[in-house]
C-alpha cells in the first residue's frame, strides 16, 4: 500500500504547488489546530505541506499519525491570508485527501458517515430534501424524541445528536418585504442543499430581501449540490459532476450574479474556475461562472441596502450583537466587512467585536462529524470567547457555523440568554419590524 | 535511540510532552532553510529548567545529541538535526517571569514569541527595539541564539544590545545564571554574551532578561528613487555622514522592485534602478527635521523621485514594498534562497555590483534588498532545488559572494547565523586562529558535542575561491 500511496501522491498532489511554501512558519499563529495541539508542528500548516512532500518524495512512510495530521485540518483556510508566499494551502489539501481516499479504505466510522452524506445525501437535491422532511415529520408529529433515539439521525455518529437538538423548526411561510428600492438588478440564486432544506426559511427571506431593494430573482430550477463537502473530503472526483451541471445551468447572460448565502459553498463556488481549469469544454463557462459568484451580504450592500437602514429611525432598545465569521467566506471570498457594515447600520442593534471572530468554530463542513473530539475542543475556546462577550445575538453566514455554535450554546445551557442566527434571518426580521407587507 | 532512554526521558517530561510519530518527527526535520531536512528520534516539550537539566544530564550520559528550537524559522539550517537526536521545544516556557518597570528589565521564558513581548510592553509604554521580519512567530530564545538584527537596527541596535542576563541549562546538567538586571557589572568575564548567538551549541537558554526602552512618540516614513545604484549607495553615506541616524534605511534593487510591483500592483517605478525606505522616530520636531534633512540628501545625490508619507496609513503603504520583498521573490521560482553578506556600508555599492557581476557570471537570477543602513544585505537567489546543474553553480555563485563581501572587509553573515549551512565558510571569516579559540570554548562546555552538533563547525572548510582583484 505505501508505494500506492506514494503513486497517488505523486498523481494527485501538485509539486509545484508544494515547492511554493518557504517553510517560513508565518501562518503556524493562524492555524486552529496547532494553537489547540500545544502548538503541534505536525498540527500546523507548515507541517502539513512538508508531510504532504515527504510521503510524495517518499521520505516518510504514509501511517496513521500521518493520515491524523491530514485528518485533523479543519479546511478552515485561514493559513491562506497569513501566508506572504500565496501557498494554495486549500488545493493542497483537497489534492491530499483525493490521494488518499483513492488509495484508501475508509474507516468504518468515517465510512457510514461519509456513505450516508455523500452516496445519499448530497449528491442530488432530491434526496436531501427527502431526508429532511422525513425529519421535519417526526418534528411535527411530536416524534421528535423518539427520533432522538432510533430514527434518521441515529445512522450519524453520536455527537450530531447535540446538533439535532438545535435544528431549526419546520419552516414557517414568510411575509414579503414591501420594496423600498429599484436596484436595476438581476441575479441568480444558488440555492444551496442545506439552506433549501433546513433552512428553507433562510432561503426565502433572501429573496425577499432582494426583492425589496428592486432586484430581479432568478432561481434556476435543477440545482445541483455545489460539491463543497466532497471537494473537502477528497471525493471531488464523484462531486466533479456536480460542479459540471451547475456550470451549464447559470450559463446565462441573463443576469450579472449569482448569489448564494452559505459561506461553504460560496467559497467553492467561487474556485469553480480552479476545478474545471484543465476541463477544456468547461473551462470558459467555469470562469463565467466563477467570477459572477457573490454573498448575500455583499450583494446586498451593492443593492443600496445601507442607504435604506439609513432612513430608518434608531431604536431605543437595542439588542448586543455580534458576528463569527464563517472561515470560507473571510479567507477564500475575503468577505468580512460587509457582514458587519450591515449589522451596524440595522437601527435594533448595537454591535460589539467577538474576539477572534476570524477563527474557526470548529465546524468545518462534516468536520465536527469526523474529529468531534478537537472540534469540540476548539468549539469550547469559541463558546469561552462568547461568554466573556454575552451578546443576545451571534449572527453567522454559513449553515455549518450556525449548527455549530447553536451546539455550542446548547452544550453550555446559555439557550435562555442568547441565541444564534442565520445573517439573512438577522436582517429580515430587524427590517420587518419596519416594512409594511406589501 | 536505545529504549532505556526514552524511558528516562518520558518520565522526566512527562509522557504528554514526548513526540515521537513519524509524523512529528518529520514535522521537526526543517526549518526555513531550503534543501535541509533530517529527522530526529524524539521530541520534547520541557516544562522548566530542572527538567532541561535532567533531561541533558541523561543525553550526557548516553551522547546524545540535544536540538534546541523555538519555531524553527532561522535561515542556516540551525534546528536541523545533524545526526539524530532530541528535539527540545520551548512551546511551554512562554511566560514573562517578571517586568520591571523601575529598572526597565523584562525576564520572560525563551518560548515567548517575540511580537507578543513587543506588543506587551508597548502596551506599558515602553519599546523593546529589535525586530526581525520573522517577529510574528519566531521566539525570543531563537533571537537570542541567532543575535538576530531588524528593521530597526541601525538606530537600536540588534538583539545582544538588549540582553542583560540569561538562565542557561550547560550539558552535564549545571544550571548557570548569567548577568542580571544590573546597569553595570563587570564580575568576571561577560558570559551573557557569549551565549549571545551560540546558536545553540552551549547550553540550552531557559529564561532571558531584557532591557527595555521609552517608546519614541512620532515616526515619519519617506521612499526615494534611483537611477543608479551609486547615487543610492552615495546617499546612504552621505545620510550618517550628516549625523542622521535614521531608525530604518532599507534598500531594494531593480530585480526586487519588478517583483514586488508584479506581485502587488502597488504603481511602482520598475525603470529605476535602486529603492531605499527612510524611517525616523522620536520627537515630532526632531524627526520631521531629520526627514526633511533626508529627502533634500537624496534629492541632492540625484533621487528621481522622493515621498513622505502623509500619515500612518500611507507610510504602511510605502513600507509595504520593502515588507513584501522576499514574497514577491519567491512567487517567482519555486526555491528561494536568502542570504546575508554584510559589508560596512562605505562598501554597500561596490557589493550590489559584485553580486550582479556574480550572478551574471554563474547565470543564477539573483535580487538584492535588505538592510542598507547597516551594510546588511540580502542577495536572494531564486531556482529550483530540482535542477541540479543550476543549484551548483548557486553554491558557487555564493561562495563568490561570501568572498566577494570578505575582500570588502564585510562578513559572511550579518545575522542569520551560522547553523549548518554556512559552517564550511566560517573560517573565511574568523581564521584558524579564530576556529580554534571558539572549539576550545565549545569544548569547555560541551566536552562530549552532544549541544547541536554540527552547527557552526563544519567537518571540513570549503576552500576558498579566488576572487578577480581580492587577495
Ligand atoms: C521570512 C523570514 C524573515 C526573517 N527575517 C529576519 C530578520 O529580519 N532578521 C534576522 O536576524 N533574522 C531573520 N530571520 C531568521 C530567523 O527568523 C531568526 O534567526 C529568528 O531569531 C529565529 O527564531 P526561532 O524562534 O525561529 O528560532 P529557531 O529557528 O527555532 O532556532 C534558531 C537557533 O537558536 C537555537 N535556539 C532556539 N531556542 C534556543 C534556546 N532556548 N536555547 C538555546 N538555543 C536555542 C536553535 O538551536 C537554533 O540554532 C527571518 C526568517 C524568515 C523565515
Ligand atoms: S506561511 Fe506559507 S510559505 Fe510560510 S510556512 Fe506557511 S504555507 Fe509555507
Ligand atoms: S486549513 Fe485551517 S486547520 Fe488546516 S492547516 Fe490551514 S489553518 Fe490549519
Amino acid at each position: 500500500m505505501q508505494q500506492q500511496m506514494q503513486q497517488s501522491f505523486e498523481t494527485n498532489v501538485d509539486e509545484n504547488l508544494l515547492l511554493d511554501c518557504m517553510r517560513c512558519g508565518f501562518c503556524l499563529p493562524s492555524c486552529p489546530t496547532y494553537l489547540h495541539t500545544e502548538q503541534d508542528e505536525a498540527q500546523s500548516p507548515r507541517g502539513r505541506i512538508a508531510l504532504m512532500k515527504a510521503v510524495r518524495d517518499g521520505i516518510v512512510p504514509f501511517d496513521a499519525s500521518v493520515e491524523k495530521s491530514f485528518d485533523l485540518c479543519l479546511g478552515c483556510r485561514a493559513c491562506e491570508p497569513a501566508c506572504p508566499a500565496g501557498v494554495q494551502y486549500g488545493a493542497l489539501i483537497e489534492q491530499t485527501r483525493e490521494a488518499v481516499q483513492e488509495v484508501k479504505h475508509s474507516s468504518f466510522l468515517e465510512k457510514t458517515t461519509r456513505t450516508i452524506v455523500f452516496n445519499n445525501l448530497f449528491v442530488k437535491q432530491k434526496n436531501m430534501e427527502h431526508a429532511v422532511s422525513l425529519l421535519h415529520f417526526y418534528q411535527k408529529t411530536g416524534m421528535q424524541k423518539a427520533v432522538r433515539k432510533i430514527g434518521f439521525l441515529n445512522l450519524f455518529p453520536k455527537h450530531l445528536k447535540t446538533m439535532e437538538a438545535s435544528l431549526p423548526p419546520v419552516a414557517k411561510k414568510i411575509q414579503p418585504l414591501k420594496q423600498v428600492k429599484t436596484a436595476a438588478m438581476k441575479v441568480a440564486f444558488f440555492t444551496g442543499c442545506l439552506m433549501d432544506t433546513l433552512y428553507k426559511e433562510t432561503n426565502d427571506k433572501t429573496v425577499s430581501l432582494l426583492q425589496m431593494l428592486g432586484v430581479d430573482v432568478i432561481i434556476p430550477d435543477n440545482q445541483n449540490c455545489c460539491g463543497a463537502l466532497h471537494g473537502h473530503s477528497g471525493e471531488l472526483k464523484r462531486g466533479k459532476q456536480n460542479l459540471i451541471l451547475n456550470v451549464e445551468l447559470f450559463d446565462s447572460d441573463d443576469y450579472t450574479y449569482i448569489v448564494n448565502n452559505a459561506g461553504g459553498c460560496g467559497a467553492f463556488l467561487k474556485e469553480y474556475e480552479k476545478h474545471l481549469h484543465s476541463d477544456e469544454r468547461y473551462r470558459e463557462k467555469a470562469i463565467r461562472f466563477s467570477k459572477k459568484t457573490i454573498d448575500i451580504s455583499s450583494l446586498l450592500v451593492k443593492a443600496g441596502l445601507l442607504d435604506y437602514l439609513a432612513t430608518l429611525p434608531q431604536q431605543a432598545n437595542q439588542t448586543l450583537v455580534t458576528y463569527q465569521d464563517s472561515c470560507h467566506l473571510r479567507n477564500v471570498n475575503k468577505v468580512f466587512n460587509e457582514p458587519r457594515m450591515i449589522l451596524q447600520a440595522l437601527p435594533n442593534v448595537h454591535f460589539k467585536e467577538l474576539q477572534n471572530a476570524h477563527t474557526c468554530c470548529g465546524s468545518a463542513g462534516i468536520y465536527n462529524l469526523l474529529q468531534p473530539a478537537l472540534a469540540g475542543d476548539i468549539l469550547d475556546a469559541k463558546m469561552a470567547t462568547i461568554k466573556a462577550l454575552q451578546p443576545t445575538v451571534i449572527v453567522t453566514a454559513n449553515p455549518g457555523c450556525l449548527l455549530q455554535i447553536q451546539a455550542g450554546i446548547h452544550k453550555a445551557k446559555l439557550e435562555v440568554s442568547m441565541r444564534a442566527t442565520h445573517i439573512v434571518d438577522f436582517i429580515y426580521n430587524s427590517i420587518a419590524k419596519y416594512s409594511k407587507i406589501s | 535511540m536505545n529504549k532505556t532512554v526514552i524511558e528516562k526521558i518520558t518520565h522526566i517530561v512527562g509522557e504528554k510532552y514526548v513526540k515521537s510519530s513519524t509524523a512529528q518527527l518529520l514535522a521537526y526535520s526543517y526549518d526555513a532553510t531550503a534543501n535541509f531536512q533530517r529527522l530526529p528520534d524524539l521530541v520534547i516539550s520541557p516544562g522548566n529548567a530542572e527538567e532541561i537539566a535532567e533531561v541533558l544530564k541523561v543525553c550526557s550520559e548516553y551522547k546524545i545529541s540535544i536540538i534546541p528550537r523555538g519555531s524553527g524559522t532561522n535561515l542556516a539550517a540551525g534546528t536541523v538535526p545533524y545526526e539524530g537526536g532530541i528535539v527540545i521545544l520551548f512551546n511551554r516556557m512562554d511566560q514573562i517571569l517578571n517586568f520591571d518597570k523601575e529598572n526597565l528589565t523584562i525576564t520572560v521564558q525563551p518560548g515567548i514569541i517575540s511580537e507578543n513581548l513587543c506588543t506587551f510592553v508597548e502596551s506599558h509604554g515602553l519599546f523593546y527595539p529589535p525586530d526581525p521580519s520573522s517577529m510574528r512567530i519566531s521566539t525570543i530564545g531563537g533571537n537570542v541564539s541567532e543575535n538576530s538584527g531588524g528593521l530597526r537596527g541601525l538606530k537600536y541596535g540588534v538583539t545582544k544590545d538588549y540582553v542583560k542576563g540569561l538562565q542557561v541549562v550547560l550539558p552535564n546538567g549545571d544550571i548557570l545564571e548569567t548577568g542580571g538586571k544590573l546597569a553595570k557589572d563587570v564580575a568576571g568575564y561577560d558570559l551573557t554574551s557569549l551565549f549571545v548567538g551560540a546558536e545553540g551549541t552551549l547550553g540550552v537558554v531557559t529564561a532571558i532578561t531584557l532591557k527595555l526602552i521609552p517608546l519614541p512618540q512620532y515616526k515619519m516614513t519617506s521612499i526615494a528613487y534611483f537611477e543608479s545604484l551609486e547615487d543610492a549607495a552615495r546617499t546612504v553615506s552621505s545620510i550618517i555622514a550628516n549625523k542622521i541616524i535614521p531608525v530604518t534605511l532599507e534598500f531594494l534593487d531593480k530585480k526586487t522592485i519588478i517583483a514586488v510591483e508584479q506581485y502587488m500592483r502597488i504603481g511602482l517605478s520598475t525603470d529605476v534602478e535602486a529603492m531605499l525606505l527612510l524611517e525616523q522616530d522620536g520627537e515630532m520636531y526632531q524627526v520631521e527635521q531629520d526627514v526633511n534633512e533626508m529627502v533634500r540628501i537624496a534629492k541632492d545625490n540625484g533621487a528621481l523621485f522622493t515621498q513622505i508619507a502623509k500619515d500612518a496609513q500611507e507610510a504602511e503603504q510605502i513600507k509595504i514594498a520593502r515588507r513584501v520583498a522576499l514574497s514577491a521573490l519567491a512567487k517567482l521560482k519555486p526555491t528561494v534562497i536568502l542570504e546575508d553578506a554584510t559589508v560596512p556600508r562605505s562598501e554597500l555599492a561596490k557589493m550590489v555590483m559584485s553580486i550582479n557581476d556574480i550572478s551574471e557570471k554563474y547565470m543564477v537570477n539573483i535580487a538584492t534588498f535588505g538592510h542598507a543602513g547597516d551594510g546588511n544585505l540580502h542577495p536572494t537567489c531564486l531556482t529550483d532545488l530540482r535542477d541540479e546543474d543550476e543549484m551548483q553553480r548557486v553554491e558557487a555563485a555564493f561562495e563568490e559572494i561570501f568572498e566577494a563581501a570578505l575582500t570588502l572587509g564585510g562578513t559572511i553573515t550579518g545575522e542569520h547565523g551560522v547553523g549548518e549551512m554556512k559552517a564550511p565558510y566560517l573560517e573565511w571569516k574568523i581564521g584558524p586562529v579564530g576556529i580554534t579559540v571558539m572549539k576550545n570554548i565549545k569544548q569547555a562546555f560541551d566536552p562530549n558535542n552532544i549541544m547541536n552538533p554540527g552547527k557552526v563547525f563544519a567537518k571540513e572548510t570549503k576552500k576558498r575561491v579566488v576572487v578577480d582583484g581580492g587577495n
